[in-house]
């Protein structure tokens, strides 16, 4: 067992405009991109994020050896409920989920 | 070919000097720079201000307006101002002239308006001319005329009609970051896909290479595709620095849309020059069957009053959360008692910084902390309000007992006064675009001479 964020180079959350949140993962190695793919599924980073799994867009991009994650953001930008203008913490979220 | 120099990903963020002139020595076509952006969140547009400082803002587009001079070549700014509104845009304007007499410079100054009237959205609104994108909020034509500044993102149209005034320096309100890059190529016949792709990787400047605050870089569009070239001796692009720049603040990393169409980058090809550039082709442009531009809205949530505590009592620090919570129910009930208002008219929520006020409930972990900061957010109608009931928390904050049965307990305030107005709060609520059928309609150009 070990933390998504020892297996991979780099997590990063941003915003994308107001309404999206962006994580990025970039794994370093084809191999850790392997096991990103194939040890963490859509439904697990839903659960993280408490979204719904039918809204989150998956990207698995080889040539980058990044797995990206795109999903409405629980609180618009900026507003009152808003904890993280930027989207900047989501990523340590993704980071400490342990995998097989 | 046409060549497009970036001096950085936003005017206030500043520019590798040397690298400037490295650019500048290589006779580019446009100085193209952006502004503004939507992540500094809401209070900008809904105010209709810059989030950077004057100081810093006229510094460094002193520099770029002495580098338009020596080059010859049109400056274009997009998205003025942090957040493209005509205050904005009259705000960089001010700076300009200002500048130009100081450097003794005669220049013919386009200026670009983005700002939309409120009744004009509201009757595209009943029109149906008004089309949500995925996530976007419910709006009424209430949202739209309470709305206390809307802009219309610009395309590359409105860049192209504006310099197409032969201006020396185009001011424009909000642009998409990418129309300021993209214009002078399509203008020039070149192909699409190339020159949004291209616009794309630039917009943030070197942060598609590596030493990304250097800034600046140059791009090279022909009809097959383009080059690009970091500036400053400390930054080089590789195809990996390249292509994860489509990662970037995207939630689709191959699909850029744009007004009048959409950039698909799935089959582009990304090659090494030499150690410093990167050739990409294969970038597709899909124009749309309408015209839209996507709009941006404020409107005012409220008027804020914020207090911060600190606990370091190892008992308070175990117990945070209960002791919040307590405060949280018996602060509003006495403004309810005391101010004659009902709890839904005013917000009180206590973020425990140390525990949970990263994520609240989604927070995974329970590490211990050393400290808590409890930051004390009110939210209400009207200052005067918000800060009254700053005024009612205060007490809880500095010596709320976890038992009835303790010696009173005193906690540590840093500040006097204890509350911060944060004055009038804002809310985005647009995510929508805006059909036009003709791109000029929702925008003006208007040329200036000055000197």
């Amino acid at each position: 067992m070990a933390n998504l964020g020892e297996i991979v180079e780099k997590v990063r959350s941003k915003n994308a405009g107001p309404f999206w949140l962006t994580v990025d993962i970039f794994c370093g190695t084809a191999s850790a991109f392997d096991q990103i793919c194939e040890g963490l599924s859509t439904a697990r980073v839903a659960k993280v994020f408490e979204t719904d799994a039918d809204a989150l867009k998956r990207f698995e991009i080889p040539s980058l050896n990044v797995v990206k994650f795109s999903l409405p953001r629980p609180e618009t930008q900026g507003s009152i409920a808003d904890r993280d203008m930027h989207g900047a913490s989501w990523a340590a979220l993704l980071s400490e989920v342990e995998l097989n | 070919m046409v060549r497009v120099l970036i001096p950085s990903g936003a005017l206030g963020l500043n520019y590798d000097k040397a690298a400037l002139e490295r650019g500048l020595a290589c006779k580019p076509d446009i100085i193209a720079i952006d502004g503004g952006s939507t992540d500094s969140g809401p209070a900008y547009l809904g105010r209709g201000v810059s989030k950077y400082s004057r100081a810093s803002t006229k510094v460094e587009w002193r520099g770029l307006m002495e580098a338009r001079a020596k080059a010859g070549v049109p400056l274009v700014i997009g998205t003025a101002g942090t957040c493209g509104a005509d205050s904005a845009v009259d705000w960089l304007l001010g700076i300009t002239r200002e500048i130009a007499s100081e450097i003794g410079q005669t220049v013919k100054i386009a200026v670009l308006r983005s700002s939309q009237s409120n009744t004009a959205i509201a009757n595209a609104y009943s029109n149906k001319r008004i089309h949500p994108l995925p996530n976007a909020p419910d709006i009424s034509e209430q949202t739209l005329l309470d709305c206390t500044n809307i802009v219309a993102l610009a395309g590359a149209e409105q860049i192209s009609a504006a310099l197409e005034s032969g201006a020396d320096i185009v001011i424009a309100g909000r642009t998409t970051d990418t129309a300021i890059i993209a214009a002078l190529p399509l203008m020039r016949g070149l192909n699409a896909g190339p020159a949004w792709h291209g616009a794309k990787i630039g917009e943030c400047g070197a942060l598609c290479a590596t030493n990304p605050q250097s800034g600046v870089v140059l791009i090279d569009f022909d009809n097959d595709g383009f080059t690009i070239t970091p500036m400053a001796d400390n930054s080089r692009a590789t195809p990996h620095t390249v292509s994860a720049h489509m990662l970037y603040e995207n939630s689709d990393p191959f699909i850029l849309y744009e007004p009048g169409g959409h950039l698909d980058v799935t089959n582009a090809e990304y090659t090494a020059l030499d150690d410093k550039r990167v050739r990409v082709t294969g970038s597709k442009w899909i124009p749309s069957d309408r015209y839209t531009v996507k709009l941006e809205g404020a409107i005012l949530a409220g008027y804020q009053s914020v207090l911060i505590v600190l606990l370091r009592d190892k008992r308070y620090v175990a117990n945070a959360q209960d002791w919040a919570d307590d405060i949280a129910a018996k602060c509003t009930e006495k403004v309810v008692d005391r101010l004659g208002l009902l709890a839904d008219e005013f917000n009180i929520e206590l973020r425990l910084i140390g525990k949970s006020a990263s994520f609240g409930d989604l927070e995974s972990r329970s590490d211990p902390p050393l400290e808590i900061g409890v930051m004390g957010i009110i939210t209400a109608e009207t200052q005067e309000l918000a800060t009254e009931i700053g005024q009612i928390l205060n007490p809880y904050l500095l010596h709320h007992p976890l038992t009835s049965e303790e010696e009173q307990p005193t906690f540590a305030f840093p500040f006097s006064p204890a509350d911060l107005s944060r004055g009038a709060i804002y809310a985005f609520c647009l995510n929508h675009v805006l059909e036009l059928s003709d791109p000029m309609d929702a925008f003006s150009v208007e040329v200036l001479e000055h000197g």
